[in-house]
């Protein structure tokens, strides 16, 4: 520690104002202030202004909430690798295949990321700090493993340019990042990120006579399409390989094909509540997204037009990436409603959203990406009407 | 149900400005304030209520081919349709006239703060686009009327919306180049991304 902070002090005068490296200086804030506590708080301007912590703690806590998500992730791809070409392992052989491929990712991500940060940074001359370390961590997680690594490049840069720099880098930005790229790669290249063959990597090798690698929303969806009892092709798709693939314990677990993060529940859910009890979150947008769309989908229950809609309505919160979208993008603060009514808002249309368009809507079998983006597109609005009702009503009671 | 279907197919899926990129022009301009969107919003819902099915009452019965049998046997044969544009857009300048009388007498401040705006409905593309759709589409009249006020709709929460991150854009930092106009461009795109989650409904 005491060599490093030493290092540090050496390098300062560089980059101070009259130093060398001068123009650099946001870099070598960024190192320190990475390393060590800052001994100053952010600027009263910055964007953090809504809580007193420091925006860098706030993201930290995000990244850490995350971890579960990711380290089960790296262990389902190996599983769900060695159960496609039917060959049995041990915990070890999943956990490390399943690091090779997913850490690669991570790595391509993060560098492209934090490099678009770093050369704004200093042409911009803002600092840089942890935002990029969330979303770097955020868009690996919600794409399958099979991903082209340029292409995580592609869609990191692209993202962090077009939905983040150019409103003036962290905390302006108006859609969620993450969720940004996931969309630029759906739209981009659709080949690699939608269909049934690549969430489950399989490599050189053959896979299991019947395997089939379609996720439980592309399953239901065809047993709606074709008028099976939507929970029976659930329990009984790839029969004989895994027993009861999707049930509904194995997909709050998340034992399923899917994004790499995306499929435990389970998981979402302890990153939820340390998001929750560290305040970084709000807990009514997870509440009311997840009762938003348990409502929707009883709503469907009940209207029961075909047996995708006669699922039973909890089946919709533990399939695909609903329970990770809510946790981690529909509660990003920036792109959230700030306000505490708008936020009940913004959370239940997210949940009825999702469900509306996973039923309805052909092109997508998952819904929360967009419903994500379409609500941080209306969250501005909401907010602005809510203060307006809020303004309406302490006028009334003013007496003057 | 189909009436239903038709009014959230034109609100949401075939989305006037983030479908058709129609009548962009004062979408980007007039955006930027929230009660000033909304003026015009509501300007743009009730000129297309009212010019669809005017117009599909015109087509119908004047400029489409042998519309004009009730007339005689001779007219029968009489196909008017190249006169379309004309008589649309002699339709649209005379309700934007109206809209436009309405507003200055009754909000004289959404009048000023409209300006040149509030007449160039008139040829702004979306409402002209409304009924030559409609045209093309061999709406029935119910269908008209709905599809006029649903695009309407259509338009009017792209603009608010739209006006709504402009406001909150306050707070941001922009770079100077892209400021303004540029930066807009930039979010219309994105909105457009967030409009695809409808795209692909058969209803």
């Amino acid at each position: 520690m005491k060599f490093l902070r030493d290092l540090l002090d050496k390098q300062k005068p560089l980059f101070h104002k009259g130093g060398k490296l001068e123009n650099l200086y946001y870099l070598y804030e960024a190192g320190e202030t990475f390393l060590f506590t800052p001994n100053h708080t952010t600027n009263p301007r910055g964007a953090q202004i809504r809580d007193a912590i420091d925006l860098k703690r706030m993201m930290i806590t995000v990244v850490i909430a995350m971890i579960p998500c990711l380290l089960f992730g790296i262990y389902n791809t190996g599983n769900m690798h060695y159960l496609a070409v039917g060959e049995a392992a041990d915990f070890g052989d999943k956990f490390l295949l399943g690091a090779i491929l997913v850490l690669p990712i991570v790595l391509v991500s993060y560098a492209a990321g934090g490099l678009v940060e770093a050369i704004f940074a200093v042409v911009r001359k803002h600092p840089i700090n942890e935002g990029f370390l969330v979303t770097g961590m955020l868009i690996p997680l919600v794409v399958p493993a099979t991903i082209p690594l340029w292409q995580v490049a592609l869609a990191t840069i692209f993202a962090v340019v077009i939905a983040k720099e150019v409103f003036g880098g962290t905390g302006m930005n108006i859609l969620n990042v993450a969720m940004t790229a996931r969309a630029f790669l759906y739209f981009a290249y659709p080949m690699q990120i939608s269909g049934d063959q690549v969430w489950t990597y399989v490599g050189d090798k053959m896979p299991v006579d019947g395997f089939s690698g379609a996720t439980a929303l592309a399953v239901a969806y065809q047993a709606g399409q074709e008028g099976v009892t939507a929970t029976s092709a659930l329990a009984s798709h790839n029969a004989g390989i895994m027993d009861d693939m999707f049930s509904f314990a194995n997909m709050f677990f998340g034992f399923i094909p899917g994004s790499i993060g995306e499929t435990s529940t389970l998981m979402a859910l302890i990153g939820a509540a340390i998001l929750i009890l560290t305040g970084v979150a709000s807990w009514k947008i997870i509440a009311s997204a997840f009762g938003g769309a348990w409502l929707m989908g009883f709503v469907l229950e009940l209207l029961a037009v075909n047996e995708y809609m006669a699922m039973p309505a909890h089946y919709h919160l533990v399939m695909g990436g609903i329970a990770f979208g809510i946790v981690f993008m529909a509660t990003d603060p920036v792109s959230a409603s700030q306000t505490e009514t708008g936020k009940w808002i913004y959370g239940f249309m997210i949940g009825v959203l999702t469900v509306i368009i996973r039923v309805t809507n052909p092109a997508y079998p998952e819904g929360i990406m967009l419903a994500v983006l379409f609500m941080n597109v209306f969250a501005p609005l909401i907010d602005h009407y809510v203060v307006q009702a809020n303004k309406k009503r302490r006028l009334q009671r003013a007496t003057v | 149900m189909e009436l239903f279907n038709l009014a959230i197919r034109s609100i949401f899926i075939d989305n006037m400005v983030f479908a058709y990129f129609l009548g962009m022009c004062s979408f980007l301009a007039v955006s930027k304030k929230v009660s000033t969107a909304l003026g015009l919003g509501a300007a743009v819902i009730f000129v297309l209520s009212v010019t669809v099915p005017v117009n599909w009452l015109l087509n119908e019965f004047i400029l489409k081919e042998g519309a004009l049998a009730f007339l005689g046997e001779q007219f029968a044969t009489i196909d008017l349709t190249f006169l379309r544009f004309i008589m649309f857009i002699a339709v649209i300048a005379a309700m934007v006239q109206l809209v436009e009388m309405i507003i200055e007498k009754f909000a004289p401040a959404l009048y000023g703060s409209l300006g040149i705006f509030l007449p160039l409905i008139a040829v702004n593309c979306a409402i002209l686009g409304g009924s030559l759709f409609m045209a093309g589409r061999d709406y029935t009249l119910a269908e008209a009327a709905v599809y006029g006020a649903g695009s309407g709709t259509g338009f009017f929460l792209a603009i608010v919306a739209l006006a709504a991150i402009r406001e909150k854009l306050k707070y941001s930092n922009v770079p100077n180049g892209l400021k303004g106009l540029g930066i807009t461009m930039l979010i219309t795109g994105l909105m457009g991304i967030a409009f695809m989650s409808f795209m692909g409904i058969d209803l």
